[in-house]
C-alpha cells in the first residue's frame, strides 16, 4: 500500500514527480472480420501515474474499451493485441504467461465494466462473486471473507450489506449492481482501476455519487484511475489528465486544465466548441460534431478526421499526423501537451482560443464544483 | 420447504388433474364417435343378436356419457377394465407385463444418449470449429435427419446380417439391448448435443464469463461456476419433455427388434377399438407429460434463482 504522502504528491499538477505505474507504448488491437481487418486500437501510447485519474474520451467506437481491455489482456475474440508493450511493475504484460497475468487481473489491475446489468453471473449471489475473488487472490475464506465482502458493500454505499450478500443480481437495481461491480473491482485494492463509462446507465444523482466514491477510494488507496467516458463534464470535474481518442488513435493528450484552455487538435476543439447542453432527462452534457467517423476498415491515408474538419489542408489528406509536442518538439512525457494535427486550432486564431475557454468554463460548470485538474 | 412452494406445487398438481379429467372426457367421446367398434369384423360380421349380447356384456349399449362416468368410477378404484385385444387378462396386468420392458430400454437410452449428448455438446463448444466440433456436428445432423427405424435397419443389416456380431432382436440378454438403444438414442443424443453446444457458446460469449476471466479467475473455475451451470440449466426444459416420449416406447424400435414392450399397443389398441386400453394409455401419457413438466419447472426454479417462485431472498 502506498503512503498518504505519496498520494498527495501524486495529485494535481505535480504528477511528474512520481514515476508512472503503467506505461503503454504503441498498443495495437485488431479485429479480423469478414468485412476486413479492423484496427480498433492503432498505436496508442500513454502513461498512468499513481493517484491520478486519466480520462479517456472520444466518440462511440473510437477504441476506448478495447484499449482498456488490453491492459487486462481481455480483448474479446476475434480481437487480439498485435503489437506494442504494456509495462507494469517492471514487466511487459504482453509477454508474461497467462498464469502470471491471472495473478494481476482483478488483483493489481481491476475493471469496472461498461454495462453492469450483464456483468454478474445470474445464478451466483453477490456474496459468492466477492468471496470468490477474495479467495482466489488473497486466500481469504469463510467468515473472514464474508465480513470483508460485507465491508466492501457498505464501503460502496450499499445499505444492509449483510443481507445484500445473499441477493442475486436480478434482485438489485442498475445503480446497486454498478456499486457491486465497484466493490468487486476494489476488493483487492488494485494499483490500477479501469472504469469503463461507469455511470452511463445511471441517473444523474447516482452518477455523481459513484464518481465521488471513485475519487474517495482513489484518495484513500492511492491507486491510479483510468476513467473512460464521453462526457466532458465528467472529465473536467474528475480527471488530472485527458487523452482524446479518434479512430483508434490518440488525437491529443494534456492535463485537463491545459486541454480545456488550449485545445490544439481540431477534433478536441470541435468537441469543446459544440454548445454544451443538458439532455432531456438532465443526464449530462453531450457534445456532437457534424458527420460520422470513417469506417475503420477503410481509413483514409491522411488524418482520419479530415472528412469532418473545417481546417483541413492538402497535407492533412496525404500524410497521417503523428502525436507530437505542441511546441513542435517530440519529447514524450506524462504531463506534456501532445497532439496529432497538421493545422492545430490553438495557434490559428486567438478568437477561437477565447471561444474554447468559454466552452471549457461551461464544461467545468456542468461538471463538478471542485475542479482538481484546474487547481 | 416454504409455504409458498407447497401452495405452488399443490396448484400445479390440481391443474394437471383438471386437464387430465377434461382430456379423458374428450378422448372418451371422440373414441366412441369413430366408426366401427371393437367387435365389428369386416370379413365375418357377427350376427345382430350376438353383437347385441356382447355390447350388453361390456356395457357398450348404454349412452356414452353413462359409460364415461362408469369408467371414471372404475378407475378411481384402480379398475381399468379388460383389454378387448387380450380378454384373458386385465389392463393392469397387461401394462405391468409390458411397461417394465419399455422402461428398461427407455431409461438406458435416456441415460446414455443424454450423457453423451451433453458431453459432445460441451466438447464441441469449448473447442469450437476444431475437428471434434465438426465430427459432433456431422453425427448430430445424421441423428436428427435419419429416422430411428432407418438407423435400426442399417444396424441390423451391418451388425447382425453382415458381421454377425449381434442378434437381430429378442429380449433377455444384455447384447440384445445394444442396437435398440443406439437406434432409439441417436436422435435424442443429437438434439441434446446441438442444444448443449448452442447454449454453451452463448454463455461462453457472455459478458459475465469474459469479466470473470478479467478478474483473474482460472479457466477451470470459470468453466465450472460460470459456464457449465448456466449453459445446462436451460437444458432442463429441453430434456424434460422428451422423457415421456422415450418412456412410452416406440412401435418401430420394439417391432423391429422384437421387444415385448408397450410400444405396439399404441397402434394395436386403436386398431382393435380397444377402449379400455386406449383410455389407460391416454392416462399414462398424460400423467407422464404433466408430471415431467411440473418436475422440470421445479428443477428449473431450483437451478436458476431468477425463476424462483415469488423471487424472495432467502
Ligand atoms: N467483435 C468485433 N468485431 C469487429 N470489430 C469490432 C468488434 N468489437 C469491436 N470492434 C471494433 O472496435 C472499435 C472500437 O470498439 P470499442 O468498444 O473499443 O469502442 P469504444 O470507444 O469503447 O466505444 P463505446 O463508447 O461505444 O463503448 C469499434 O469501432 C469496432 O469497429
Ligand atoms: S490534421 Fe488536418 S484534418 Fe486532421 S484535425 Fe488537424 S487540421 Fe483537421
Ligand atoms: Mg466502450
Amino acid at each position: 500500500m502506498r503512503s498518504s504522502s505519496d498520494v498527495s504528491n501524486a495529485s494535481g499538477n505535480s504528477t511528474s514527480t512520481v514515476g508512472p505505474v503503467l506505461s503503454v507504448r504503441d498498443l495495437r488491437v485488431e479485429f479480423d472480420t469478414r468485412r476486413g481487418r479492423v484496427r480498433a486500437v492503432d498505436g496508442v501510447s500513454f502513461t498512468l501515474n499513481a493517484g491520478e485519474t486519466l480520462g479517456l474520451v472520444g466518440e462511440s467506437g473510437c477504441g476506448k474499451t478495447d484499449t482498456a481491455l488490453s491492459l487486462l489482456r481481455s480483448v474479446p475474440a476475434p480481437g487480439k493485441i498485435d503489437g506494442g508493450s504494456i509495462e507494469f511493475e517492471g514487466r511487459d504484460l504482453l509477454s508474461i504467461s497467462e498464469r502470471d497475468m491471472n495473478r494481476l487481473r482483478g488483483k493489481r489491475i481491476a475493471l469496472i465494466p461498461q454495462d453492469p446489468l450483464t456483468a454478474l453471473n445470474p445464478v451466483m449471489t453477490v456474496g459468492d462473486h466477492i468471496v470468490e475473488v477474495l479467495d482466489i487472490h488473497l486466500g481469504m475464506r469463510g467468515e473472514t471473507a464474508r465480513s470483508r465482502a460485507a465491508d466492501l458493500l457498505s464501503r460502496v454505499g450499499i445499505p444492509e450489506p449483510r443481507k445484500r450478500l445473499d441477493a442475486y443480481p436480478h434482485q438489485l437495481s442498475g445503480g446497486m449492481r454498478q456499486r457491486v461491480m465497484i466493490a468487486l473491482a476494489i476488493s483487492c485494492e488494485p494499483a490500477i482501476l479501469i472504469a469503463d463509462e461507469p455511470t452511463t446507465a445511471l441517473d444523474a444523482t447516482v452518477q455523481a455519487q459513484i464518481l465521488e466514491l471513485l475519487d474517495e477510494i482513489k484518495r484513500e488507496t492511492g491507486m491510479a484511475l483510468l476513467l473512460i467516458t464521453h462526457n466532458l463534464g465528467i472529465v473536467a470535474g474528475h480527471c488530472n489528465r485527458v487523452a482524446v481518442m479518434y479512430c483508434g488513435r490518440i488525437a491529443e493528450t494534456a492535463s485537463a486544465g491545459d486541454l480545456f484552455r488550449h485545445p490544439h487538435h481540431r477534433y478536441t476543439a470541435g468537441l469543446l466548441a459544440c454548445v454544451p447542453r443538458l439532455d432531456r432527462q438532465g443526464k449530462g452534457i453531450f457534445f456532437t460534431i457534424p458527420g460520422t467517423p470513417p469506417e475503420l476498415t477503410n481509413l483514409p491515408p491522411g488524418c482520419a478526421f479530415a472528412s469532418r474538419c473545417d481546417a483541413v489542408t492538402d497535407h492533412c489528406r496525404s500524410e497521417r499526423p503523428n502525436l507530437a509536442h505542441t511546441n513542435g518538439s517530440a519529447v514524450p512525457g506524462s504531463t506534456d501537451h501532445l497532439m496529432a494535427c497538421w493545422n492545430p486550432a490553438a495557434k490559428a486564431s486567438s478568437d477561437a482560443g477565447a471561444d474554447h475557454q468559454t466552452s471549457a468554463r461551461m464544461a467545468v460548470a456542468y461538471g463538478r464544483a471542485h475542479d482538481k485538474s484546474d487547481a | 420447504m416454504s409455504g409458498a412452494f407447497t401452495r405452488y406445487l399443490a396448484g400445479r398438481v390440481f391443474g394437471l388433474l383438471m386437464v387430465i379429467l377434461a382430456l379423458s372426457a374428450v378422448v372418451f367421446f371422440l373414441m366412441h364417435q369413430v366408426p366401427g367398434g371393437p367387435f365389428t369384423f369386416e370379413k365375418q360380421p357377427l350376427p345382430a343378436e350376438q353383437m347385441a349380447n356382447i355390447n350388453r356384456k361390456y356395457g357398450l349399449d348404454q349412452p356414452v356419457y353413462v359409460q364415461y362416468f362408469k369408467w371414471l368410477w372404475a378407475i378411481l378404484h384402480f379398475d381399468f377394465g379388460i383389454p378387448f385385444q387380450s380378454p384373458s387378462e386385465t389392463v393392469v396386468s397387461l401394462v405391468q407385463r409390458a411397461w417394465p420392458v419399455t422402461i428398461i430400454v427407455g431409461v438406458i437410452t435416456i441415460t446414455i444418449s443424454y450423457t453423451l449428448g451433453i458431453l459432445f455438446g460441451i466438447t464441441a463448444a469449448v473447442w469450437q470449429n476444431s475437428w471434434i466440433d465438426r465430427v459432433v456436428t456431422f453425427v448430430a445432423t445424421l441423428g436428427l435427419t435419419l429416422p430411428s427405424f432407418i438407423i435400426g435397419f442399417l444396424l441390423v443389416y451391418f451388425l447382425s446380417v453382415k458381421l454377425r456380431w449381434l442378434p437381430t432382436g429378442g429380449w433377455g440378454k444384455p447384447e440384445q439391448l445394444i442396437m435398440p438403444v443406439i437406434a432409439y438414442g441417436l436422435g435424442p443424443m443429437a438434439i441434446v448435443a446441438r442444444y448443449t453446444r448452442a447454449s454453451m457458446l452463448e454463455v461462453l460469449r457472455s459478458e459475465y464469463v469474459r469479466l470473470a476471466r478479467a478478474r483473474g479467475l482460472p479457466w477451470h473455475r470459470v468453466m465450472l461456476r460460470y459456464t457449465l451451470r448456466n449453459a445446462l440449466v436451460p437444458l432442463i426444459t429441453v430434456l424434460g419433455p422428451s422423457i415421456p416420449d422415450v418412456l412410452t416406447g416406440s412401435i418401430f424400435i420394439e417391432g423391429m427388434f422384437s421387444i415385448p414392450g408397450l410400444g405396439r399397443f399404441f397402434t394395436s389398441s386403436a386398431q382393435f377399438r380397444d377402449y379400455p386400453m386406449i383410455m389407460a394409455m391416454m392416462l399414462m401419457v398424460a400423467v407422464l407429460w404433466g408430471a415431467t413438466y411440473i418436475i422440470s419447472d421445479v428443477l428449473y426454479g431450483l437451478a436458476d434463482p431468477r425463476m424462483r417462485v415469488g423471487g424472495e431472498v432467502r
